[in-house]
This record gives C-alpha cells, structure tokens and sequence, in this order.
C-alpha cells in the first residue's frame, strides 16, 4: 500500500461510501488486488466499531433477525484491509429473564464472532446483556465489564454504565477512571467506548447515563478525548466542550431520532428495503493528531 | 440527581395530613394507573409500590426519581408548578418490555376538569 493512507486506497478502490461486500470484493478484484489481512501501519490504524445487535431479538422492527450479524461479519470480513481490531459497544444480545436462554444467546454470538478474521476483539456489555444479572453471564463468556488498553499510542477506556440496573458508573468506578488515566500525560489522545451515552441525551427516553457527569468532569481534564456509544441506534453527534461523542448504528432495529416522536418506539421495518438504517461504521485513526475520521458503512442499500 | 434526592427527602418532609394521595402500582412492564392527573398549585403525595422487582420512577422534566422496590413503599411528594404534561418512566432495567414502562403525568391548571385520575 506504500505511503497512501486506507483511506486513499478505499478512494483510489472506489469504494468510499456505501459499501457491500460483494462489490468491494469486485471493486478489488478489477483492480487486481486482494483483501490485504495484514496489520495497518505502524503510526495510523483503523478501527471496526459495531453495536447493539439484540442477538434474540423477535418482533416486527426486525423480521429477518437472524440475518444481521452474519451479514456484518461478512462486511468486516470483506474490508480491503483488516482492521487493527473490532469494537462492539453492548447489547450483543437481547435481554431476557431466563439465565439460561441469556447464556445460549451469548454463546450463538460468541460463535458468530469467532468468524471474524480479525482476532482483536474489544466487547463491552449492554443493559440487555448486563442489567439483569449484573453481568454474571456477560464476564463468563466475554470478559470483563470495565478495563482499559493502550493501542499505537491511543489510550483506549471502556466504561459499563449498564451492569447497575440503574445505568450509572458508581462511585467505586469513577474512582478507578480517575486513576487509570492519571499516569497519562495531559496530551495524550483518550477514546473513551460506553454503552449509554455519558451525556443528558434524552432523559425521558433513557438516553442518559445518571451520573455520566461525573465521567465528563473526570475526562474534561484532557483535551483530547473522544467517546464511542451505542444504545440509541443512530448515527448522532454530540459535543461536551471539547469532547466528541459519536453513537453508532445499530445491526438489528434503528430508533428515531430523538424527540422525533412520542415514544422511542423502534422505526417500523421496510420491507422493500431490508435492513435500512442499520449500519457499522470504521474509524481511521491517526494518533499525532489526534483526528479520528468516521465512515459510516450501511448494512444494505437504502434507497 | 442528588441534588434531586435532595429536592424529594425536603418535599417528604413537608407533607401535611390530609392531603391528595396517589397510590401507584408498578409491576413489570406497566404502572398502574399510568396516567396521572393533578391540578397546578395543589399538593399531592404519589405513593408507589412494586408487585414484583425492582423498579424506578423518574419524571426528567420535573426533576423527580425514585426507587420503587418490593415491600417498601415510596412516597413523591409534589407540587405542580405548571400545567403540562410530563411522561416517568422505569429507569431501573426490569426485563424485556422495560423500555415500554411509561406513563404521564397531566397537570391542569386549577379549577379546570380533571385532577380525578389516580384515585
């Protein structure tokens, strides 16, 4: 790929925009290239983020329920050049109150994404996944609720603001953010992944973390801080002063935007278009910025 | 929100005899009732119970939560300061109809008609 960015390449490809899997894979093949699954470069690198599948799910927003995370695979799969890792913001699975369902559930997705070619995978629970168990079966298949990891010079924190029924971070876990961040140098670029959103999105809809603040307050102390959430299953961009949240697609049913109607009932399913409004998205990263570029990757055509 | 924990335990403390009280049943994944009437400027208590689990009862728009949890009972007192309409819902996750758990609660100003729901 020598000195242009992915990017470039996917510009170069022609496949910048909408992209499905089969026709990358032939745009790349007319090009006489071929999916290149070795590591992005050493200084910029790319991320997959994907979220709020509700693995379980049954009901008329999604009729074809069983499609949507094989067909995400399928995508990431795809990709011209793998990513450095893939990121998945909760609700891999939809809530249930049998313990035993919730664990066949997280096993199903656990398979699923053993499918991925890309072996880096980063998961964070939802409350569909967490709330009613306080993650028991979530840390049994998936790990922990909250850790944090350093990637080519990113500081990279994953919150759970669903474990407690009551969708807060709790004192004890404010407390560990504080000092997880604290031997960073000020300057240095912090993603933040999260499930609810951290900020007062929409209260009467349950788009709030409670006590989210306290994080923001936490996290305002670093200029560069961007944070990636899911849960209310839209695109949607917010700024707290200078930082960034970008919530992201879901892959199983989308909801309106917010205040767009009474009830945050899910969008009602379209069924000449299969799939619409339901999305992933990759995130170019470049640290010595830090900039993050967003490309949001449709599930199916839409129009 | 403790700032409106706050706000609630000085209500309670201010609640006098005689007053309007609003019995609320919450169980998965309904209140009953689910809609509440009540008149601007007249006190009233919303007294909550739960039928089965653990569940909240939060009203962003007037700065009111509570939590609402088997064997106990909870007490909002409230003054409505405005006429309007104002929609709770559970913010405590209770299962798979736990986003449908909602209600509204319909202030009207007084001496109009209404202010009976509840009872």
């Amino acid at each position: 790929m020598g000195s242009s960015t992915r990017r470039e390449f996917l510009q170069i490809a022609g496949v910048g925009g909408v992209v499905f899997a089969s026709g990358l894979l032939e745009a790349c093949s007319k090009l006489g290239t071929r999916p290149d699954p070795s590591p992005a470069m050493a200084d910029d690198f790319y991320f997959v983020q994907l979220s709020d599948t509700h693995w379980g799910y049954k009901g008329p927003a999604n009729p074809e329920a069983t499609v949507e995370l094989p067909r995400a695979i399928d995508l990431v799969n795809a990709l011209p050049q793998a990513p450095d890792f893939v990121v998945f913001t909760g609700d891999l699975t939809h809530t249930t109150d049998d313990d035993q369902e919730r664990r066949q559930r997280m096993a199903q997705v656990r398979d699923h994404l053993g499918r991925l070619r890309v072996r880096n995978l980063r998961l964070m629970a939802g409350e569909h996944d967490a709330s009613l168990d306080r993650g028991a079966a979530f840390q049994e298949f998936f790990g922990p609720l909250r850790y944090s990891f350093d990637h080519k010079g990113v500081h990279f924190v994953v919150l759970d603001n669903v474990s407690d029924p009551k969708g807060i971070l709790g004192d004890a876990q404010i407390d560990w953010l504080s000092k997880d961040l604290k031997p960073l140098p000020k300057e240095a670029p912090i993603v933040v992944f999260t499930h609810r959103p951290l900020f007062d999105l929409k209260p009467d809809w349950d788009w709030t973390t409670a006590d989210g603040t306290r994080a923001i307050d936490v996290l305002h102390a670093y200029p560069h801080v961007t944070v990636f959430y899911g849960h209310i299953h839209q695109e949607h961009h917010h700024q707290t002063d200078h930082i960034a949240h970008h919530a992201a697609r879901s892959l199983m049913f989308p909801l309106p935007a917010p205040g767009s109607q009474p009830k945050r009932a899910p969008l009602p399913w379209d069924p000449t278009h299969p799939g619409k409004g339901l999305g992933l998205r990759d995130v170019d990263t470049d640290p010595r910025q830090p900039a993050y570029n967003l490309r949001e990757i449709p599930l199916a055509a839409e129009s | 929100m403790r700032l409106a924990v706050l706000l609630l335990a000085l209500l309670a403390a201010a609640e006098n005899p005689g007053e309007r009280v609003v019995h609320v049943v919450a169980r998965k994944f309904t209140y009953s009732p689910d809609v509440i009437e009540l008149q601007q400027g007249v006190p009233a208590i919303i007294e909550l119970t739960s039928a089965d689990r653990d569940h909240g009862f939060t009203v962003p728009d007037l700065g009111l939560r509570i939590d609402v949890e088997p064997g106990k009972t909870a007490r909002v007192r409230i003054v409505p300061g405005k006429v309007g309409t104002f929609e709770f819902h559970c913010d405590v996750f209770c299962g798979s109809g736990h986003e449908e758990m909602a209600g509204r609660i319909v202030v009207s100003a007084p001496g109009a008609a209404g202010g009976t729901g509840g009872h």
